[in-house]
C-alpha cells in the first residue's frame, strides 16, 4: 500500500507516492533516480549515503522514508550552482585531488558541507570529527581534509 | 524488502494504543540498530511504530533526558558537558556525526548491548528509568533495568519514557573512558566511567595534571596532600553480559585519601568484578588488564574535571 508523503528536496517541495518500509535512499535512488546518494553497507558504517536533513548530516540508508515527511533534504544533487556549476566542495575536491575512485565522494562531501554549514571555520579536529563517519578506501583521508579546509571561510 | 507497516504517533497514549492493536510491532526510536537488525533479517515486524514525533519523548529539562533526545543534543548541551561530563564523553565518542544525529539515548540503553556507551554514565550518575506502559508508569534504578544481552525488564507494550537523574554536590567530576582500536565509529572492548567526590578543590598540585608525569607519581601528589574521596561511583561496559557497577571497587576507594596505592588497589577490585569473554574485539584477559588501567585513568580525569574545571583536560593522549 503506497502512501503519499511530501517534503522538501533540494529546495523543491515534492510528494510522492512511497512504500512505508523504504529508507530514505531506497526512494532517492530508485524511484527519483538521484543517483549521487550511493549505497554502501546499508549499516551506517561508511556514510556514502549521507544526506543533509534538516542541516544536519544523516545515513539515508538508515533512515526510514515514512520521516521525511515535512523535512528539508539536501543531496549531493541539490549542490549544484543555479547556473549549474559546481559547488566550491566539488571544486576543491577536484583541485585538491581528493576524488580517486570517488565512491565516497557524495557522502564525503555533504558532510563537508553539513559541517559548513554549523562552522564556517572549522579546526582540522573539527574537520575530521564531522567525516568520522565516511570511509574512503583510497586517498588517505589527507587530500580529502585539505580540500575541505581550502573551503573553509577565512583560509 | 521485506513490508511492514509505519506509524507516526504524536502522543504516549497513541503509540501505546498503535501497540496493544498491532501485536507483531516493534518501536522505532533513531532506528540506527533497528534499521540494521531487519536489514540483517534478525529481525521482521510487521509494523514499526515510530517514537521520534513524540514531544514528551523528546525533551531534556535539567536532570531529566527524555529518552528520544538524540546523541548530537546532548553532545550541545552545555549543563551536561560541564555538570556530567561522563555523559558528554560517551555520546562525543558514540558512532558518527549521521548516527548522533538521530540516534537516541533511549535506544542505546533499549538495545541493551552490554558495550552501550551511555550505559555507564547513567550507571554513575544513579539514573531512574521511568517507564511508561498500559497500566501507567514505573520507575527503577537503571542499574536494574538490564538482564542481559539485548534484553532489559520492559514489558510487551512499554515505552522508556526517560531518565533522571538526581544530581550531585560540588567538588564532583566525571569521566568515561573507552578503549577501541579505532578514534571513531568503533565499540568499545572494555568502557569505564567513574564519577568522583572529593573534599576540596584548592590543590597546590594540580597542574601535575597536565605534566607528562606518570600517573602513579601525580597521584602520589594528591596522597601527599590528603585529598580525601568522599563518593564515588565506578561502572563498566564490555566487561559482563550487561554493564556493571563495581561496587566493591567504590567501597575501597569511597572514604580513603586518594594516593597512587589506594587507586590502585580500587582499580585491581574493579577488574576482579568484570566477567568479560573472549571475543572478536578483545580477549577476557585484555579486558581484565585494560579495565584496572581504566579505572585508574578515568578516576585522574574526573579528578581533573573537578581540580581545574575551566581548562583543558590536557594532555588528552593520557586519558
Amino acid at each position: 500500500m503506497k502512501r503519499e508523503i511530501s517534503f522538501v528536496l533540494n529546495g523543491e517541495p515534492v510528494s510522492v507516492d512511497v512504500e512505508a518500509q523504504w529508507t530514505l535512499l531506497h526512494l532517492l535512488r530508485e524511484v527519483l533516480e538521484l543517483k549521487g546518494t550511493k549505497d554502501g553497507c546499508g549499516e551506517g558504517e561508511c556514510g556514502t549515503c549521507t544526506v543533509v536533513i534538516d542541516g544536519k548530516a544523516v545515513n539515508s540508508c538508515l533512515f526510514p522514508v515514512m520521516e521525511a515527511e515535512g523535512r528539508s533534504v539536501t543531496t549531493i544533487e541539490g549542490l549544484r550552482a543555479p547556473d549549474g556549476g559546481l559547488h566550491p566542495l566539488q571544486k576543491a575536491f577536484i583541485e585538491h585531488g581528493a576524488v580517486q575512485c570517488g565512491y565516497c565522494s557524495p557522502g564525503m562531501i555533504m558532510s563537508a558541507y553539513a559541517l559548513l554549514q554549523e562552522k564556517a571555520e572549522p579546526s582540522d579536529d573539527e574537520i575530521k570529527d564531522g567525516i568520522e563517519g565516511n570511509l574512503c578506501r583510497c586517498t588517505g583521508y589527507v587530500k580529502i581534509i585539505e580540500a575541505i579546509r581550502s573551503v573553509a571561510k577565512g583560509r | 524488502m521485506v513490508r511492514y507497516d509505519y506509524f507516526k504517533p504524536f502522543t504516549l497514549g497513541e503509540a501505546l494504543e498503535l501497540m496493544e492493536r498491532h501485536r507483531d510491532a516493534v518501536y522505532i526510536a533513531g532506528g540506527t540498530d533497528l534499521m540494521v537488525l531487519m536489514r540483517q533479517k534478525k529481525l521482521s515486524p510487521k509494523a514499526l511504530i515510530s517514537l521520534r514525533n513524540i514531544e514528551e519523548l523528546s525533551r531534556k529539562d535539567g536532570l531529566v533526558i527524555g529518552s528520544c533526545v538524540t546523541h548530537r543534543e546532548i553532545q550541545e548541551d552545555e549543563t551536561i558537558r560541564k555538570g556530567f561530563q561522563a555523559l558528554h564523553d560517551a555520546v562525543c565518542r558514540l558512532g558518527s556525526t549521521q548516527i548522533r544525529n538521530v540516534a537516541t539515548l533511549g535506544g542505546n540503553i533499549c538495545n541493551a548491548s552490554p558495550s552501550a556507551d551511555t550505559a555507564c554514565p547513567l550507571l554513575v550518575f544513579d539514573a531512574e528509568a521511568v517507564i511508561a506502559g498500559p497500566g501507567g508508569e514505573r520507575r527503577l534504578a537503571l542499574v536494574d533495568f538490564f538482564l542481559g544481552p539485548g534484553e532489559t525488564v520492559l514489558q510487551r507494550g512499554e515505552i522508556l519514557k526517560e531518565f533522571r537523574m538526581p544530581g550531585h554536590g560540588a567538588n564532583t567530576g566525571s569521566a568515561y573512558i573507552k578503549q577501541t582500536r579505532r578514534n571513531g565509529v568503533d565499540l568499545p572492548i572494555i568502557g569505564v566511567a567513574v564519577r568522583v567526590t572529593v573534599d576540596r578543590k584548592d590543590l597546590r598540585c594540580k597542574d601535575m595534571l597536565c605534566s607528562a608525569a606518570p600517573a602513579s607519581e601525580i597521584l602520589a601528589h594528591f596522597g601527599e596532600e590528603e585529598l580525601r574521596c568522599e563518593d564515588i561511583r565506578i561502572a563498566i561496559g564490555a566487561a559482563a553480559p550487561r554493564p556493571i557497577r563495581a561496587r566493591k571497587a567504590e567501597e575501597a576507594l569511597k572514604g580513603q585519601l586518594i594516593s597512587d596505592e589506594t587507586v590502585a588497589a580500587a582499580a585491581r577490585v574493579a577488574a576482579s568484578e568484570c566477567a568479560p569473554r573472549d571475543d572478536i574485539r578483545g580477549e577476557a584477559w585484555y579486558r581484565r588488564e585494560m579495565a584496572e588501567v581504566l579505572v585508574r585513568r578515568a578516576v585522574m580525569k574526573s579528578l581533573d574535571g573537578v581540580l581545574r574545571p575551566d581548562e583543558m583536560v590536557y594532555p588528552d593522549r593520557l586519558w
